[in-house]
């Protein structure tokens, strides 16, 4: 089974910093540019407390995405399962020993980062994933019995992070799986059955499994004026910000609902608030232009890669930055109940930061690595 | 290993084509998110801007000042003062319980004080100044201020006060302010009633004034934090001052007359310019200090001052009733002369008494007063002559000529709560009581007893009408600042010259004719005599039993049942000018007891108006023989 066609299995250091794509490179540190200077703004022009220390996590995130650009893909495909093992022992430190922060118990305290296990577990998800289904045929794929391991590994931290309880992380780990199994080939009407059977399930997780502040912020978002002192007022404040930004925005640091504090978590969760309050539409579709770039960058890693694992790798990270992305905006919007999710690159926070800046080295892995020979199971050409 | 090619080809294309799926997927969500912004910001973008201001503009009122009231020759009776308040600020406190009590140390603060301080200190935020102590003496900000260093978060801070320099003297005309009640919030849209510590007239003046001298708001647009923290102020108006009001008294003349009633348990007197209606004093004693209501009187003072049996909070000027007494028998003289069924020359003879039916109706003087002519009847003010007039023209002719003497009804003074008084007919009597008018009713009422009643106010304005033959309204605004000015032409009252000059006789004879019944309260200073009517009204029943036995003279009875001194007049006789009409509640004889009120009262007047004509010719006058008048030292400036 073992092919040699003479593909550049073994990279000098060199050949592989040629292949890395800098252009991609380069758009993450402008797209971080651009969260840092939301943070000079949250902090009404200062770098202190947030920009400062931003910057000085993605210096380290982004050595850290570069060396792991150069780790070969199939290393990461080797360490996949001991990755995802190691995450899965963190989530379940977190459910003992993890502070509890909003009412969930969340992260571990580490003292240089409060780890979310959940944040890097969407990273370790995807490798997983893309590791099993790596060797797997079409025919695999449609058997129900080869889908068993793959769900097990989907919905074992799903349960520990509902247990935190975390609903929106949960549900973009399901999300995460979700377009990994549609993408390793699994018969549509699998999903339409699993779909159906969700909206049979939701009345009664309505009931029976949701907390009390995750059914209020359902309702409240259902009906925001229930609540306008809560996360209603939260969300009316954030749409106050965005629609007085109007076309050209109030100018840059000149966002009266940020800068005078109507508007909450404007440092995290809500920063493409701020950004749309002061630079306005222009600004704003700027931006979700530039965050689609990244996107579309993921897609056509993926398309250029020659082996399956790195096709999967790289559209399971692309779907996880998409996921983060269209929540956060979402939900900040108003589309969608609040669920705290970040920003990542833009929003202040350590975790997001360091679990997409992972994600980009693997990406950027899977583009330098994209000709690597590998064999079904992947692992004996190394 | 071809078909593992293939196989992995298939799934390769399986792949890329729900790569594009999911892909465009992503896609129409981005769309998704565009079109949301897009409504957001551009077709809601007018909506949310004004969302936007409005939580960042903080629109606050600004207190336009309040008005001055001055008098007619400019001396300032309610004007603004600065109220001197400790702030803190908590938040630039270091230590609260220092501060506090290095405060206490400096100025003194109550236990309800410290109460009230602990309260607002927890209900406000922390940046918001708390009040600790409001008018501060001088020597209180000076203390504080020196120590100001040693106190952070402590500030001095100027606001206004309303106050009263007259104090008592002026507190029945001018009223005073007070904090907006529930109600007179709900029936209001002036948005300055609902700032805190916003007071409006109440009483008085103030209150009838109270739109002109209110003023407009202004109006302060600050940029707020979303704790309600200032920014900065965007922009200001200051609103429009409240207009200043110039009343027709005399400040000096009203200071006289309240030191002068004052010398009496209970007593009110009015000083009208007869020609132009405008009021120079308007008295009533005993008063109070509106600068306590002011400043927000204590339950206990406001209290005592309701149990006070002489009822300091009563303006008896416009709200007292009284009967008129004798003061009323002008009135009955001129209704006879204008009925043409008597003239001047009718002649009464007096034997003490008089009768009519069963009812024998007593002359105040027990021997009677033999034979009387008008004047002569005025003069003595014989009863038994009145009885007479009144028998012969009916009561009806008596009531119509109260009527246009400004009896009966109010006379539409601009202060609150002026009562009517009364003058009965038969058509009031069916109507009220339901029962039949009595001739013997018409005798009563003659003298003005019985059912008349009339005000203070009322009896000066019968006065300065007779002494002028013109119909004045009476009135206590001369001007407001750019709206009003007083009316000073009257016309004519209806009544012919030739009998109001016997009527004015008759009171002439009162004062300056000797054995006439307010000689010994005449003034003897040459140009400036007055001519009166005085009166005594009763106010118990006299019984046959106590007749036959002896009347009991006013001394021995309680103070309650003494009869209320009246006096009526107008000087200088030749050339009217003034008109004063004064009780002495439950005083006793109206000549002897309210006489020399207004005697000195008008005296003073005159005085007063001599003085600033000729400051130099004062001092002559002052020299004078001018009776006995105990208020004169007391005016000596």
């Amino acid at each position: 089974m073992n092919l040699d066609l003479g593909s550049p299995d073994s990279m000098t250091i060199g050949e592989k910093l040629a292949g890395i794509a800098w252009s991609l490179v380069l758009l993450v540190i402008l797209v971080a540019s651009v969260g840092f200077a939301m943070l000079y703004s949250a902090a009404n022009g200062s770098l202190d407390p947030w920009a400062s220390r931003q910057i000085v996590r993605f210096a380290i995130g982004l050595v850290a995405m570069l060396f792991m650009a150069l780790v070969d893909i199939r290393i990461w495909m080797k360490l996949a399962y001991p990755l995802y093992g190691a995450v899965f022992v963190l989530l379940i430190a977190v459910e003992l020993v993890g502070d509890v922060g909003k009412g969930a118990q969340r992260w571990i305290d580490l003292g240089f980062i409060q780890l979310q296990p959940s944040e890097i577990m969407k990273v370790t998800l995807v490798l997983a994933l893309a590791r099993y289904f790596h060797g797997a045929t079409l025919e695999d794929a449609g058997r129900i019995p080869f889908l068993f391991v793959p769900l097990l590994i989907i919905f074992a931290p799903v349960g520990l992070v509902l247990m935190q309880p975390n609903l929106g992380t949960s549900l973009i780990l399901v999300m995460i799986g979700g377009a990994m199994f549609f993408l390793a080939g699994v018969r549509l009407w699998k999903f339409g059955l699993v779909i159906a059977a969700v909206l049979i399930a939701i009345p009664l997780s309505w009931q029976f499994v949701l907390h009390d502040y995750q059914r209020h912020r359902v309702e409240t978002f259902l009906d925001p004026e229930s609540d306008p002192l809560g996360h209603g007022y939260h969300i009316t404040q954030s749409k106050i910000a965005f629609g007085s930004g109007g076309l050209m925005g109030k100018g840059f640091l000149q966002g009266t609902q940020s800068h005078l504090n109507f508007l909450p978590e404007k440092q995290t969760d809500f920063i493409f608030t701020m950004l749309a309050e002061e630079f306005g539409f222009v600004g704003g579709v700027g931006f979700l232009g530039l965050y689609c770039l990244l996107l579309l960058f993921g897609f056509v890693i993926a398309l250029r890669c020659r082996h399956q694992f790195g096709r999967l790798v790289a559209l399971g990270l692309t779907v996880n930055l998409f996921l983060y992305m269209f929540i956060n905006v979402a939900m900040i919007m108003g589309l969608i109940p609040v669920v705290g999710v970040p920003l990542p690159l833009i929003s202040y926070g350590g975790t997001a930061t360091l679990a997409v800046m992972i994600g980009f080295g693997l990406l950027l892995s899977v583009h330098v690595h994209r000709d690597v020979r590998m064999s079904r199971r992947g692992i004996s050409d190394l | 290993m071809l078909s593992g090619y293939d196989r992995d080809a298939e799934r390769q294309r399986l792949l890329t084509r729900r790569t594009l799926v999911l892909g465009g997927m992503q896609a129409a969500v981005a769309g998704v998110l565009v079109a949301r912004l897009y409504y957001l910001q551009i077709v809601e973008a007018d909506r949310y801007t004004m969302l936007a201001d409005d939580n960042r503009i903080s629109l606050r009122l600004i207190a336009p000042p309040r008005g001055l009231i001055v008098d007619r020759n400019g001396v300032p009776l309610a004007v603004n003062e600065q109220n001197f308040r400790i702030n803190l600020v908590r938040e630039q406190a270091d230590d609260l319980t220092r501060v506090l009590s290095q405060v206490e140390k400096l100025v003194g603060l109550t236990d309800v004080d410290l109460r009230r301080i602990q309260r607002d200190i927890q209900r406000s935020r922390r940046f918001v100044p708390v009040t600790l102590k409001e008018n501060l003496t001088w020597d209180q900000v000076s203390a504080i201020e020196v120590n100001i260093p040693d106190l952070p978060g402590v500030s001095i801070d100027v606001g206004q006060v309303r106050s009263y320099p007259f104090g008592e003297t002026m507190a029945h005309v001018l009223g005073y302010v007070g904090s907006v009640s529930e109600k007179e919030l709900e029936n209001a849209d002036d948005p300055l009633l609902s700032l805190p510590g916003f007071r409006i007239g109440k009483n008085g003046l103030e209150k009838e004034h109270d739109l002109a001298l209110r003023g407009v708001a202004g109006s302060q647009q600050l940029e707020v934090n979303a704790v309600g923290r200032v920014i900065r102020e965007l922009s200001r108006d200051d609103g429009q001052p409240g207009r200043q009001v110039t009343l027709t008294l005399d400040a000096k003349l009203q200071h006289y007359t309240q030191q002068r009633l004052a010398e009496h348990e209970s007593a009110a007197a009015v000083v009208m310019d007869v020609k132009t209606g405008g009021i120079l004093a308007l008295g009533s004693s005993p008063s109070f200090d509106p600068n306590q209501f002011a400043m927000g009187i204590g339950y206990e003072a406001y209290q005592a001052l309701l149990k006070d049996e002489h009822n300091p909070l009563t303006n008896k000027a416009i709200a007292g009733q009284y009967p008129p007494g004798s003061t009323f028998k002008m009135i009955t003289a001129l209704a006879a002369l204008e009925s043409g069924i008597v003239n001047a020359q009718h002649r009464v003879t007096c034997t003490g008494h008089m009768n009519l039916g069963d009812h024998r109706f007593h002359c105040w003087k027990k021997g009677g007063h033999g034979t009387l002519d008008m004047v002569g009847a005025l003069m003595n003010s014989c009863d038994v002559y009145f009885y007479d007039l009144a028998q012969r023209i009916g009561i009806e002719r008596i009531a119509d000529m109260a009527r246009r003497f400004g009896l009966g009804d109010r006379v539409g003074l601009e202060l609150p709560g002026e009562r009517p008084g009364l003058v009965p007919d038969p058509k009031w009597k069916k109507q009220k009581l339901k029962q039949p008018w009595h001739p013997g009713e018409t005798l009563i009422a003659s003298m003005g007893q019985g059912y008349v009643l009339a005000t203070p106010l009322q009896l000066a304005v019968m006065t300065a009408r007779l002494a002028s033959g013109r119909a004045v309204q009476p009135h206590l605004t001369k001007a407001i600042e750019a709206t009003f000015t007083e009316t000073v032409d009257w016309p004519r009252v209806a009544v012919k010259p030739e009998h109001l000059a016997v009527v004015l006789a008759g009171m002439n004879a009162v004062s300056n004719i000797p054995g006439g019944t307010g000689y010994k309260a005449r003034i003897a200073v040459p140009g400036m005599e007055l001519a009166g009517k005085s009166g005594s009204a009763q106010v118990r029943r006299i019984s046959m039993a106590e007749r036959n036995t002896g009347v009991k003279k006013n001394e021995d009875l309680p103070w309650r049942e003494r009869d209320h001194a009246l006096f009526v007049a107008f000087a200088p006789v030749q050339a009217p000018r003034f008109a004063c009409a004064a009780i002495v509640e439950h005083g006793g004889g109206g000549g002897a007891v309210a006489g020399p009120v207004v005697r000195d009262i008008l005296l003073e007047c005159q005085m007063l108006e001599a003085s600033r004509a000729n400051v130099a010719q004062q001092a002559d006058l002052r020299g004078g023989p001018v009776g006995t008048g105990g208020g004169m030292a007391e005016t000596a400036e």
